[in-house]
């Protein structure tokens, strides 16, 4: 059979989410980030929400996630988005809301916001994204950076007795009353991409239902800031990230 | 019953990053030689008779620039 034959419009079994914009994205080749927002996008695309949902982007790479993902988007201060979510939702309790955040701006400037809007309960939906890194700014030291990870600031890798050592924010947070579903996943793998937007739509689901806050972290890759292929750090992420932050379900209530 | 699939690749916005050619288990997919006009290689259907369409190149695809056609021959 000839390739022409195959490529027909009643053939096509995957194409681009009409939610998702044409514009190319800014992010690195192979970044996570995009594969996120495909599975958001499809997410809205699936439940019929485009109309209803509002995203709050933060400050990071992913601040222009209003660029590529088509529904209402709101950009909070650094940290700030689930404050800022907060309040869009209880204007809009009607709506879906979610955050979308990286670990600088939610682990590190927004631990406040974050651990008092999930511990209030807010019916908001939260998506973090987890590469251990500062990204947009050079590849600076995260709270979420490995023990012994270099990075621009912390050049001979991050040691516990001047840096600490690396924080869990999301088994933190798992142990608030507010929250009604937090897990871990990842997108380096097709298997993995799908188990994570089944957990991004169970999350919208919740949000629907009042259940409280769900809180969905993607261990992500990123190759900039640790200085490796898209492939080899799709490779160290699963070698050295997922025995630090093991992938499944915190709580599902 | 076999399945034949057949992939599209967007190359002016693919970035090149490889990471459909570690996820396609048929070993469909490589990166071109040629270049698009940022200067990277576009992924590309290698072995075309090998694709089933199985979809999984277009699920990981960061910048989802893959659409895939699958038929039943």
């Amino acid at each position: 059979m000839d390739i022409k034959d195959i490529i027909k419009p009643e053939n096509k079994v995957y194409s681009k989410s009409p939610v998702l914009l044409d514009n190319v994205m800014h992010y690195c080749p192979g970044c996570s980030h995009g594969t996120v927002h495909k599975l958001i996008a499809e997410v809205i695309e699936e439940m019929g929400i485009q109309e209803k949902t509002i995203g709050i982007s933060p400050v990071g790479c992913s601040v222009f996630a209003y660029n590529y993902v088509d529904i209402d988007w709101q950009q909070a201060a650094h940290g700030r988005a689930p404050a800022l979510a907060t309040a869009t939702k209880r204007l809009f309790p009607d709506k879906y809301v979610f955050t979308y955040q990286g670990d600088g701006d939610l682990a590190s400037i927004g631990t406040a916001e974050i651990m008092h809007a999930c511990n209030r309960g807010e019916n908001i939906v939260v998506i973090f994204i987890n590469n251990a890194i500062y990204g947009m700014t050079g590849g600076q030291m995260a709270p979420t950076t490995l023990m012994g990870m270099k990075t621009a600031t912390s050049p001979n890798g991050r040691r516990e007795d001047i840096h600490g050592k690396p924080l869990k924010i999301t088994e933190l947070i798992a142990q608030l009353e507010g929250t009604c579903y937090v897990t871990r996943q990842s997108v380096q793998s097709v298997a993995s991409a799908r188990k994570t937007k089944r957990a991004i739509r169970k999350a919208f689901e919740n949000s629907a239902l009042k259940k409280g806050t769900s809180f969905v972290e993607v261990v992500s890759s990123c190759n900039s800031g640790w200085k490796l292929s898209p492939v080899k750090a799709n490779e160290w992420m699963v070698e050295n990230m997922f025995p630090n932050y093991p992938l499944g379900d915190l709580k599902d209530i | 019953m076999a399945l034949r699939g057949a992939i599209v690749v967007d190359t002016e916005k693919c970035k090149g990053c490889s990471v459909c050619v570690v996820n396609c288990p048929t070993n469909t997919i490589a990166l071109a030689k040629e270049v698009n006009s940022k200067g990277y290689n576009y992924a590309y259907m290698a072995n075309p008779e090998s694709c089933t369409g199985c979809t999984n190149c277009a699920t990981v695809c960061p910048d989802t620039c893959i659409t895939v056609y699958r038929v039943k021959v």
